[in-house]
């Protein structure tokens, strides 16, 4: 931000654009003699408008952008080679001086570094193998909650919402002092004679994290999608001639196809942008997507935001396509997804 | 009557807009930034009953983040701390004001060493507040070598037992320091040495912290960790097998000083609050709350024992030094900073 003025055009687009905004709902209301449903939505429109559009807008300028605010591709080119922005910060005599005493670009250690993408890679790889075991986990957790004949379904739905009533980062920094050395696991490990494990500051730990704070976001979707299904038809299926196993994969498995889509997009899309997860859980060792976004903006050189808008902007495509991929699954969004 | 319902709507929907809180300055105010529990709030209490000024009281967690705020919102901030290599670029960028020296009387209870630092070579634009060092917290119970170098941090037989910083200049300035350079190294080779060592160090570090640190060490869960002193002070108090010291290489000292914002609305009610921070009474407060060493000499004096004899709080002239502090590094190179501090995060 340190660069980054607005530009006087830019308190008057704004200007105008909020004139034109109002105007139009008057008009609308006047043209409708009074309040349609739409004239309710406005004021949603307007948040929307400022706290959605305008910063999705406002990442793509710093995408695009040097901190003079100087159109460029460089931080595409850092996306891609994390040492770039680096090599390109070295002073021309500087250089000079340490190709003359024989030193390459690795000496030195600046050469093409793939840094960036090799997190992005392991960051999908987390988030996919946290959205496949919370399918594992969900499924038939929701399952059973949505069965009639168990009673105590109606129960573990309130065990499933009750810790969602706490803050997920309390929850995880609990999660922390259960793992520690000194922690409730590990006097439990000890007891059972098992010794002391290294549970925590590593990347188990950090997906035992992921999967602790997504699972409900699968469990509801799928949860929801089976107690609304007509139990008549499982029923049905069974007068004609189903065993168990078949009315399951016949019957139930098909209808309940949105609620796992809206599931796993609900947990991808947290689970592949996580950040403060993977410091609290990996101790500063493991580093996620998030963490290298986090990095860029909390730097000391404030250079670094257009750096960050980057690579914000390729996990938001990258999201995007994901989730087109997704809506092909499930058109009719009968999951009740984001999308 | 439609019409009026929502042209009254439209109009509370722009007057809302309008800036309506400077209808409310009547009172005397100072607007004080500061970290997060970096002072003794009773002191403010006073300070009100005393003056009739009003402190509203805003916080950062970050250097990085004050600057951000001073620079968007001009006029916000009257009274703000920032650290020392933060004062030097924020001097450089003409953001500060000049303080006026002849309504801080009670400068004359800061010890003259504090003074005329680098940062501010002239004294123009800073009061010192509080001051520390950085350095290893070690558990005696758990580490039977000496400590007295960095090098224990690489030392194998604590693996897995090692806190590191989570803060690229101190972790970079400290490997700097332990292997014979300066922490304001601006040679690439020196920061790829540095880089290298902690890459090299990374398997037997337990974790990178910066907040977590002291309650962790209290519960004795790591021998070694690079710690501030007041941190240090903090954890030593509540775990009595902790031990601090100043590794022989040297390592950082800083000083948080206390700065006016060239944009500030209430220059003259904040030098009021500075001289009163500097009051030896009340100096002595938030050094006995905060456990950071004062560049208060009368404070010190009303401390005694307590303070001069206790060498984390009060370190010798021979450790400061061999101490070094922090200066602005240029936004350009700290890209290379940041790219070597990268590779150390990222390496597997």
């Amino acid at each position: 931000m340190t660069n980054f003025k607005v530009p006087v055009w830019g308190y008057w687009m704004m200007g105008i654009g909020f004139a034109a905004f109002v105007a139009m709902l008057i008009a609308y209301i006047h043209k409708n003699r009074g309040f349609r449903r739409p004239v309710f939505a406005s004021p949603y429109v307007l948040w929307l408008i400022v706290f959605t559009v305008i910063p999705c807008f406002l990442v793509a300028y710093f995408s695009f952008t040097d901190p003079q605010g100087n159109f460029t591709f460089d931080n595409f080119k850092n996306f891609w080679d994390s040492n770039y922005n680096a090599r390109k910060a070295i002073a021309p005599e500087d250089l000079k001086m340490y190709q003359d005493m024989g030193l390459s670009l690795e000496d030195l250690g600046l050469a093409r570094d793939s840094i960036n993408i090799d997190t992005l890679v392991f960051s999908l790889w987390m988030a996919f193998l946290c959205t496949a075991i919370c399918l594992l986990l969900g499924y038939p957790a929701a399952h059973i909650m949505a069965d009639r004949e168990f009673k105590l379904g109606p129960t573990l739905v309130i065990l499933f919402v009750v810790p969602m009533w706490m803050n997920f980062l309390l929850r995880t920094i609990a999660l922390m002092s259960l793992m520690e050395d000194g922690g409730l696991l590990n006097t439990i490990f000890e007891w059972l004679g098992l010794g002391k494990q290294k549970l925590l500051n590593n990347i188990p730990a950090v997906q035992v994290g992921m999967i602790y704070n997504f699972l409900p976001f699968m469990v509801f979707p799928i949860y929801n999608v089976l107690n609304k299904m007509d139990y008549k038809l499982s029923e049905a299926a069974m007068d004609l001639g189903c065993n168990k196993w078949q009315v399951f994969y016949k019957v139930t498995l098909p209808l309940s196809v949105p609620g796992v889509v809206s599931g796993i997009t609900m947990v991808f899309m947290p689970a592949v942008t996580t950040f403060y997860i993977s410091r609290l859980l990996g101790g500063g060792k493991v580093q996620l997507f998030g963490d290298l976004i986090e990095a860029k903006f909390l730097s000391t050189s404030l250079n670094e935001w257009n750096g960050g808008s980057a690579l914000s902007l390729v996990m938001m495509i990258l999201i995007l396509l994901s989730l087109g991929l997704l809506n092909k699954v499930d058109p009719d969004n009968e999951g009740g997804g984001m999308v | 009557m439609k019409k009026i319902v929502s042209l009254a709507l439209a109009l509370v929907l722009c007057l809302s807009m309008l800036p309506l809180n400077s209808a409310f300055a009547a009172q005397e105010v100072v607007n004080v930034y500061n970290w997060y529990d970096y002072m003794d709030e009773t002191v403010f209490e006073i300070f009100e009953q005393e003056t009739g000024i009003h402190v509203n009281k805003m916080y950062f967690t970050t250097n990085e983040d004050m600057m951000v705020q001073v620079r968007v919102s001009p006029g916000a901030y009257d009274l703000v701390f920032p650290s020392d290599y933060c004062v030097e670029r924020m001097i450089a960028e003409n953001m500060l004001a000049e303080i006026n020296m002849d309504n801080i009387p009670n400068i004359t209870n800061i010890d003259p060493n504090q003074l005329n630092a680098d940062y501010d070579p002239e004294n123009k634009y800073s009061v010192p507040f509080m001051w520390g060092t950085v350095g290893i917290l070690y558990n005696t119970k758990l580490v039977d070598d000496p400590v007295d170098s960095w090098s224990i941090l690489w030392n194998d037989k604590y693996a897995d037992s090692i806190f590191m910083l989570d803060s690229i200049r101190d972790t970079l300035g400290v490997t700097l320091k332990y292997l014979g350079y300066s922490m304001n190294s601006r040679d690439i080779t020196e920061l790829k040495a540095a880089a290298d060592k902690l890459i090299e160090q990374k398997p037997i570090v337990k974790a990178y912290y910066v907040d977590e640190t002291k309650d962790k060490m209290v519960a004795g869960e790591a021998a070694l960790a690079v710690v501030y002193s007041g941190d240090a002070l903090y954890a030593m108090e509540l775990n009595e097998d902790l031990d601090y010291v100043v590794p022989m290489e040297g390592s950082n000292v800083w000083i948080d000083p206390m700065v006016i914002p060239a944009t500030a609305k209430n220059k003259e009610n904040a030098e009021k609050l500075i001289n009163f921070l500097c009051r030896p009474d009340i100096a002595q407060m938030n050094c006995e709350y905060i456990w950071y060493s004062s560049p208060n000499a009368a404070a010190i004096e009303l401390m005694g024992e307590d303070y001069t004899e206790n060498p984390t709080i009060n370190p010798s002239q021979e450790v400061i030094d061999r101490c070094e502090f922090f200066h602005d590094i240029p936004d350009n190179f700290l890209t290379i900073y940041n790219s070597f501090w990268s590779q150390v995060k990222n390496a597997r």
